[in-house]
């Protein structure tokens, strides 16, 4: 307890494929709370940082997808225990990254944890309420079915550090999709914090790759890559949206353009869930039991 | 002794039609010329015969089309649901009633077989907009919140391989959700969009509801981009998808896409094997190929690759090419001269880079656009024509050795809008189907469309669906 | 799919895949000039039951809604003016005017077998019916009354139509049918042994029918389909009648409730054509019971047309068993030749 004791501060990197490297660039920025005072430096991710983070999620993709989706529940369930035990820390550096009282932090944290949990509890639920049975006109079994897109951008918004994060995120995994995550360009600390809880709970590496650095410099890439099928443009600004809605338009991203947020609290609806979920639509015969055949 | 058994020709009527000389555009519920009094002529695919000229909507008219579809969207959108409902209705009666005209019709425009109109076209039109009725005072109970809204004005761009199913997979849902729409129907087929704009006269539709601009790709390009379209939907190829996805960059437009394919049919070594001959004749030859969901790749597990190419050639001589008109008439004329050209060209490209062209041997009539069915063998997946979209009835033959191996190869393309498989293993048929990247997956059968089934692609083919609940999605805003 | 079972013969040149693995093991088929009894032997694929099982179990499944969708595609076809006037004339070169009841008469033999030799007797341009098809005690009568026609005797046989009799009783039923003049038998299969998978009975009943009919009657085999219920059974049965020897294969009695559908015609249609691009054995079809229109009758004649080929378009190879039919066929004939409806007035009852 003696104010003399120096602290061990952390050495904040990324997480791509499970793992915590380094920017490829070498190269860290100075993040500082609201009041200018500096917390720490973050890693500026490069384009091949991006690029690698791309590659590591397309890899993770096939298992996490095909997992069972009370599989991909109970690993994010992990996830909000995992949360709730690193509470204390992200209070901390929420109220660092937003300027917050602690209460007002603590709130937020509270409600990034339920957050997960809402999510974590629709991995296996979705299915049924977006999907179901089609009553064609004709001797078919006609099964509708949502399936995750692919690998997914996410632009986390710039102002909610975490609970807006975890907005964003939790959907895209929960659905079997994975993610690059773009953290938000002045507070990155606690999504970087977030990759750590992630390494230690049941998500497969790759499942969530996590960014920070300049926004604008590495979402480019990203939109316009060919084998990221889908960009959340939640952390761009308006010129930013639709300069990367324009490069996403290369191979047709599903693209979610930044809508205004008043509050990140507020409980959210499907539109996040079904963003990044294909219809996939099978047709099987069915036919009589006898070859009774028409009548004559 | 046997003789040949020749069906003698079995025309339809065309006398149940009547094809005015010249059309303007709809716009508000009246036929105008268009504001530089520009047209353009449509001709018959199977004979070249000019069958009307049709005005040319300028960005101006484009101007006052969007404008009528906005003043009328007031009170459109207020309308009680079964009112809406009731319009939609008496659209989908009075298209049966008049199905046979319509079907001819469509015939003549497209150059499609008139068994294919008659027994698939009109009646799926008649069907979506029957469907589609039924949920306009439902909407509350669809998933989407408790009051969904629509979204405004529609701008809506079809193509000419099923124009009026097209317009009718564009306009039902658009309508019954209680938005009004602008749709600019292919400059090749624009005749039964406009014989449905008398329909909805027929039907007592609000003026300005549904407006039809006729017109090539700059009319597409103006009503995408104008400023008063608040939802853009449109079928056709990737290249324009693209093109419009950048031009909605940065607005609030709404926007749907159904786009190019080049579909796998997987056939295993266990198929019902005439019934996967047939499958594969219709995936590739209905509609002379010119469907985005075609299956346009076949591929025949090594093992029965001889006998199946037997049996499909077999069957492919007994294909009958000619007068569209004809009821027995499998396949018809291609739609127009530059589609034509680009499938003769993608055709001896495959042949150029070694694959083995073989065509069902028939007599192509000497005017028109004609293309002989047609299969590749020995395709790779480096060959173009295994990766080309061609949108004709030309069938890549590839083979593999393993389920892991058809799965591999038929996700190995940057479309994903449809696929079959063949087998009669049900477990496989699960297995596979689970692992596609498709949005529309048809096992043991091929082609298959149905108003309550969600219809569209994942991948380059688009994004969004057509058909079914999920189809009400694209114009709600939500 | 069967394991390949190497028998040293190598198949026909060029045929490989789905058939060819049987085709290999009954090679020594395709050397046989026709199609003779099965006494020469297929040990192959005939050598027991399990064998035999093994063999109809690997031919391809059959996809039921598949099957009839093409079916009632071909059923669309338009067959008009001159097409319409060569089919019906062919199809009333089909038929096997049939009548099978028990109060079947010499009376009403004959004069069945004078509409078959002279279906219109106002219009000496009509062909001839193919057959008539009788119980066996009525052959002799049926044999006076089309002698020098050209118009076969068809005779049921083999217990009729149930087939519960032994196998003695159905060879002695076939023998006598045959010893008066039979020139064709049909008989029907045991579709309870086939139903229980004794194949291998089946089988060899078939055969010894096809002994019984020697060379001069030639065999239609009846597989009572509307029993046998699935088409992948029927697809089964028209293979093990084809490999037993059978000249044609024939859907049903016309004695129950589903006789010939266009979808169970067509699938025999593809078995018969299968077989022979493996063997090259050519057999007939024939569709019996409940085909009562001319109309149904010409989409059957598509189906033959675009499923077997011209090849079958004879009444060697294609056959109708019916009775009414043949009036409806020849009213539309003298529609077509005269422009106006014909009524049942201007044709005769049978």
């Amino acid at each position: 307890m003696s104010d003399a004791r120096l602290s061990v501060l952390k050495t904040y990197k990324l997480y791509v494929g499970g793992k915590f490297p380094r920017s490829e660039s070498g190269r860290v920025y100075e993040v500082t709370d609201v009041k200018g005072d500096w917390l720490a430096n973050a890693p500026l991710s490069s384009r091949k940082d991006a690029r690698d983070a791309v590659v590591a999620a397309r890899k993770a993709f096939g298992g996490w997808s095909g997992a069972t989706a009370y599989n991909r529940g109970q690993v994010l369930y992990r996830v909000a225990e995992m949360l709730e035990g690193r509470r204390a820390q992200f209070v901390h550096e929420v109220a660092g990254a937003e300027g917050l009282s602690k209460s007002k932090a603590a709130a937020v944290v509270d409600a990034t944890i339920d957050r997960w949990v809402w999510y974590a509890g629709w991995t296996d639920k979705i299915a049924q309420v977006v999907g179901g049975a089609n009553p064609v006109a004709g001797p078919y079994f006609n099964l509708s079915s949502p399936e995750p897109t692919g690998v997914v951008a996410v632009l986390a918004p710039q102002e909610s550090s975490f609970l807006g994060l975890v907005s964003v995120l939790a959907p895209v995994v929960a659905t079997g999709n994975t993610a690059v995550v773009v953290a938000s360009e002045r507070s990155p600390l606690p999504a970087l914090s977030l990759a750590e809880v992630l390494a230690t709970s049941d998500v497969p590496g790759g499942v969530v790759n996590i960014l920070s650095g300049r926004t604008a410099e590495i979402a480019a890439p990203l939109a316009a890559h060919q084998d990221v099928n889908a960009i959340d443009l939640a952390g761009a600004d308006e010129a930013l949206a639709k300069e990367l809605e324009t490069a996403a338009a290369d191979n047709l991203k599903r693209v979610v353009r930044p809508q205004p947020v008043d509050d990140w609290s507020a409980t959210p609806g499907l539109e996040r869930l079904t963003a990044f979920l294909e219809t996939k639509t099978v047709w099987h015969p069915t036919g009589a039991l006898g070859a009774a055949g028409s009548s004559y | 002794m046997a003789s040949a058994f020749e069906y003698a020709p079995a025309p339809e009527s065309r006398a149940v039609v009547d094809i005015a000389p010249s059309y303007g555009l709809f716009i508000d519920g009246e036929f105008t010329e268009a504001a530089d009094g520009k047209v353009f002529k449509t001709v018959s695919p199977s004979s070249e015969e000019v069958l009307s000229e049709v005005a040319e909507a300028t960005e101006a008219d484009v101007d006052r089309a969007v404008a009528a579809a906005r003043k009328a969207f007031e009170t459109w959108s207020a309308l009680p649901g079964a009112e809406r409902a009731k319009y939609l209705f008496r659209i989908a009666r009075i298209v049966q009633e008049r199905s046979r005209e319509l079907a001819v019709l469509e015939t003549l425009d497209n150059g499609k077989p008139i068994k294919e109109t008659r027994d698939a076209d009109l009646p799926l039109v008649a069907a979506h907009f029957f469907y589609y009725a039924g949920w306009a005072d439902k909407l509350e109970h669809a998933g989407f919140g408790p009051a969904p809204r629509p979204l405004g004005v529609a701008g809506q761009v079809i193509p000419w391989n099923f124009p009026l199913l097209m317009l009718a997979w564009k306009i039902a849902p658009a309508l019954a959700t209680g938005n009004t729409v602008v749709l600019k129907p292919a400059e090749t087929t624009p005749l039964s969009a406009l014989f449905f704009a008398d329909i909805c006269r027929q039907a007592g539709l609000p003026k300005g509801v549904v407006n039809i601009v006729t017109g090539d790709g700059r009319t597409g390009a103006a009503l995408v981009a104008h400023p008063g379209v608040d939802k853009v939907a449109f079928t056709g190829s990737t290249a324009v998808g693209k093109e419009i996805a950048r031009t909605l960059a940065g607005t609030r437009k709404k926007l749907t896409l159904e786009l190019g394919g080049k579909g796998a049919n997987i056939v295993f070594d266990d198929a019902p094997i005439d019934q996967a001959v047939e499958g594969i004749v219709s995936g590739i030859f209905f509609n002379q190929g010119q469907v985005c969901c075609a299956g346009s790749r076949l591929l025949v597990q090594e093992s029965i690759h001889d006998e199946l190419l037997d049996r499909l050639k077999r069957r492919l001589t007994t294909l009958r090419l000619g007068d569209p008109l004809d009821k027995n008439t499998d396949i018809g004329a291609i739609n127009s001269a530059e589609q034509l050209a680009r499938i003769t060209a993608l055709a001896d490209q495959g042949e150029a880079e070694g694959a083995e062209r073989w065509s069902a041997p028939c007599e192509l009539p000497s005017a028109g656009y004609w293309f002989a069915p047609t299969l590749f063998t020995g395709v790779t997946q480096a060959h173009t024509i295994a990766r080309d979209e061609i949108f004709g009835p030309v069938l890549s033959v590839l083979t593999f050795r393993t389920p892991d191996e058809a799965v591999a190869k038929a996700n190995n393309t940057p479309y994903g809008l449809s696929a079959g498989i063949w087998t009669e293993k049900g477990s496989r048929i699960l297995a596979v189907a689970n692992k596609l990247r498709a949005g529309v997956i048809w096992s043991n059968t091929f082609n298959k469309f149905d108003p309550t089934s969600p219809f569209g692609g994942y991948k380059e083919s688009g994004f969004g669906r057509e058909g079914g609940r999920h189809g009400l999605e694209a114009y709600l805003d939500v | 799919m069967l394991p390949i079972v190497p028998d040293g013969s190598d198949s026909a040149p060029g045929s490989r895949g789905v058939y060819s693995r049987y085709a290999r093991r009954y090679a020594r088929l395709v050397t046989m000039p026709t199609h003779t009894p099965a006494a020469s032997p297929v040990p192959d694929v005939t050598a027991s039951e399990s064998t035999l099982r093994r063999f109809l179990h690997g031919l391809p499944g059959v996809d039921a809604v598949g099957l009839e969708a093409r079916a009632a595609a071909l059923g669309t076809r338009s067959i008009k003016t001159t097409a319409k006037a060569y089919a019906l004339d062919l199809a009333i070169s089909m038929v096997d005017l049939t009548t099978l009841e028990g109060a079947d008469t010499p009376g009403k033999v004959r004069a069945l077998g004078a509409k078959a030799v002279r279906p219109d007797p106002a219009d000496r341009t009509a062909p001839a019916t193919a057959a008539v098809c009788v119980y066996p005690d009525m052959v002799p009568v049926a044999k006076e009354a089309v002698a020098g026609s050209g118009v076969k005797v068809a005779s049921v046989a083999t217990a009729f139509p149930a087939g519960r009799a032994s196998l003695a009783v159905k060879l002695a039923d076939v023998r006598e049918a045959v010893a008066a003049g039979a020139d064709e038998v049909d008989m029907v299969i045991d579709r309870g042994a086939f139903l229980a998978g004794k194949y291998l009975k089946v089988y060899e009943e078939i055969a010894a029918v096809k002994e019984a009919c020697g060379t001069d009657a030639r065999l239609k085999v009846i597989f009572e389909t509307g029993e046998l219920s699935t088409y992948d059974n029927i697809r089964r049965a028209s293979w093990l009648g084809m490999l037993a020897g059978a000249d044609f294969i024939k859907t049903s009695t016309g004695k129950v409730a589903v006789n010939a559908t266009p979808a169970n015609t067509l699938l025999m249609l593809e078995a018969v054509r299968d077989f022979r691009a493996q063997t090259g054995i050519q057999v007939g079809v024939k569709p019996a019971g409940g085909i009562r229109t001319a109309k149904d009758a010409l989409k059957f004649l598509v189906l033959v047309n675009e499923t077997a080929g011209a090849d079958w378009l004879d009444s060697h190879w294609f056959r109708f068993g019916a009775s009414s039919l043949l009036n409806d066929l020849l009213m539309q004939r003298q529609k077509l030749a005269t422009g106006r409806y014909s009524g049942p007035d201007y044709v005769t009852v049978d």
